[in-house]
């Protein structure tokens, strides 16, 4: 009753407040901008640039509205999540140990990051032909694609946080007798969290930009639904059907801010000593 | 925003205060146990090599006697903090033997612990969880650990608080936290690093009366390092008087004040006072020397020391 209660006064609040309100008037103002600047040709006579090509916003709204009524286009974005979520979960699960290790031994370090940071300033999109010609399915190679967009931020991240751990935590640590393994599980694990969380929020939104542009040259999966937003996008400009290419990347905008926010409410879950200052 | 944690701040102080006479209410008896020797022979430690080796001790030779309180106190970048390191076993010394109980130190070990500096609490881990670490860490989680931490979370006050987050405990809550949590490990030694620096003159006030009564409830060897010469004449059984760097033994001088001390008591001591204008003459002399040698830190120091002298 009183958690309800609490819910109740913190959304309140929150509708009350500044904040609120100036991203109501920031979005409203944004597509007024948008919806005259398409319509500048019929509505002043003279066409904006750039933005007159593109189609208003109440036609993307009345084709989003089209679009969730049909399974093909969940299925593309189904699909899509699909791919950054294996792509995102392989980067954390090879990145975190990968990271932890080159932080702790400095061997490993020596002897792993030459290599490391060669790879590292390909460009993801650099990968696709490359791991076309890899892996046996597209869908393995584009979930690979993706999974390089998340995996070097997130080493960089683990390795820059597990360093940074101030020295006297150890020295603290070591004289109150803790075991290696018991430094690493209680002090090396818990100190990188939080750059773990900013590896994995910056990540998961490469991640998106990734599997899109993955998708597009890959020419989607081999099912008949469709091959993910990327494709969708892809196959609407070439259907020449301009809102719907609007109405997909609205779409992708949604899914990475949506993942992002995820990720953030987990990483605050997990890391509930950093106040909010 | 700012405002709310000022206020937040402000409020953590307040109930520092209020809480500090219910801790002195804590009888002692049982806990109280003296612990190991410490000595110092003839230590050396210097960094670098060659052309660029600099000597931040030299020769340094002295003994910290069981269960007593030794204070150490140099003009500040004198190589203090690097004696506590050797001590503490995080360093060896380039030549020299340190010896507790007569075993020389080789590495970092159970019977000594260091409260650093600046807090060291790990900032992931509550109030309760930070006490408990040292007992968790060797596999100690018993009720009488556990019994024993609810006895020092309220001998320092912070009963209330077992739950909270290092970030969330103000200056003074945190150094007392850290002492909790070196105490629960019973150390034969302690050795504290200018433990009070940073802290406002009122809270550090409280926090020395507040230390005072735990060293006199637990009686354990302690070498404690401050540049502060009324702490250090108040809280020691003995002062070591550091020369500048590289450090030596200057002089030592036994202060025996009468325990319990409080801080009036001292202020107003003829012995206090004979012992501090003679520290002050020595501190100030060293200080100069560094002076000559253009050291900033050494003119800030004789700037501030030379206006106690005239104050006094």
């Amino acid at each position: 009753m009183s958690a309800a209660r609490a819910v109740c006064i913190k959304v309140a609040s929150f509708v009350i407040g500044d904040d609120f309100w100036r991203g109501i008037v920031s979005i409203l103002a944004f597509l007024i901008f948008w919806e005259a600047g398409s319509r500048s040709h019929a509505w002043f006579g003279f066409a904006f640039p750039w933005v007159s090509q593109i189609p208003p916003p109440s036609a993307v709204l009345v084709e989003l509205f089209k679009l969730v009524q049909e399974l093909s286009f969940w299925m593309s974005a189904f699909l899509s999540t699909l791919r950054v979520f294996e792509g995102f979960f392989a980067a954390m699960l090879i990145g975190i140990p990968l990271g932890l290790a080159m932080a702790v031994s400095g061997t490993f370090y020596g002897v792993t990051f030459p290599v490391f940071e060669v790879l590292r300033p390909i460009p993801p999109l650099a990968w696709v032909p490359a791991s076309i010609i890899f892996w046996p399915t597209q869908e393995l190679s584009i979930a690979f694609v993706t999974f390089l967009g998340a995996f070097f931020t997130i080493v960089i991240n683990v390795i820059g946080g597990a360093q940074a751990i101030d020295v006297r935590y150890f020295q603290a640590a070591r004289s109150m007798g803790s075991s290696t393994w018991d430094v690493f599980r209680r002090i090396i694990l818990p100190a990188t969290l939080p750059s773990i969380v900013v590896g994995a929020t910056v990540g998961v939104g490469i991640t998106w930009a990734v599997v899109v542009a993955a998708e597009m040259i890959s020419g989607g999966g081999s099912s008949g639904s469709g091959g993910g937003l990327g494709f969708f996008i892809w196959n609407s400009y070439v259907g020449g059907s301009y809102t719907q290419i609007v109405a997909g990347m609205i779409s992708i905008g949604i899914a990475g801010y949506l993942s992002s926010a995820a990720l953030r409410k987990i990483g605050k879950w997990m890391t509930p000593w950093i106040s909010e200052g | 925003m700012d405002d709310a944690l000022d206020f937040r701040r402000v409020k953590a102080s307040q109930m520092n205060i209020q809480q500090m006479p219910q801790v002195s209410q804590f009888g002692s008896g049982s806990l109280a146990q003296a612990g190991s020797q410490i000595t110092v022979s003839n230590v050396s430690r210097t960094y670098g090599a060659g052309d660029f080796a600099k000597q931040v001790v030299r020769d340094c030779s002295f003994t910290v006697d069981s269960g007593k309180l030794t204070v150490m106190i140099g003009p500040s970048g004198c190589g203090k903090s690097t004696l506590i390191r050797l001590l503490a076993g995080f360093e060896r010394p380039s030549s020299g033997t340190i010896t507790v109980d007569g075993k020389p130190v080789t590495g970092p070990g159970l019977d000594r612990l260091v409260v650093f500096q600046e807090s060291a609490l790990f900032p992931w881990m509550s109030t309760y969880d930070n006490i408990m670490f040292g007992p968790r860490a060797r596999g100690e989680d018993t009720p009488e650990m556990r019994a024993f931490a609810e006895v020092l979370l309220r001998k320092v006050g912070l009963d209330g608080f077992r739950k909270k987050y290092p970030s969330q405990l103000s200056g003074g809550m945190q150094r007392r936290a850290e002492l909790a949590r070196s105490m629960i490990n019973k150390p034969d030694i302690m050795m504290l690093d200018e433990p009070f620096r940073g802290l406002d003159s009122m809270t550090k006030r409280l926090m020395q009366e507040y230390y005072a009564n735990l060293y006199e409830d637990f009686r354990r060897t302690t070498f404690f390092v401050t540049t502060d010469i009324d702490e250090a004449i108040y809280l020691a059984d003995r002062i070591l008087i550091m020369t500048n760097i590289p450090t030596q033994v200057r002089a030592v001088i036994d202060v025996d004040l009468p325990r319990p001390r409080h801080v009036v008591d001292i202020n107003e001591s003829d012995e206090a006072n004979a012992i501090k204008m003679k520290a002050l003459g020595l501190l100030h002399e060293e200080a100069m020397k560094s002076f000559a040698r253009g050291s900033k830190a050494a003119a800030d120091f004789v700037d501030a020391y030379s206006k106690r002298m005239v104050k006094d």
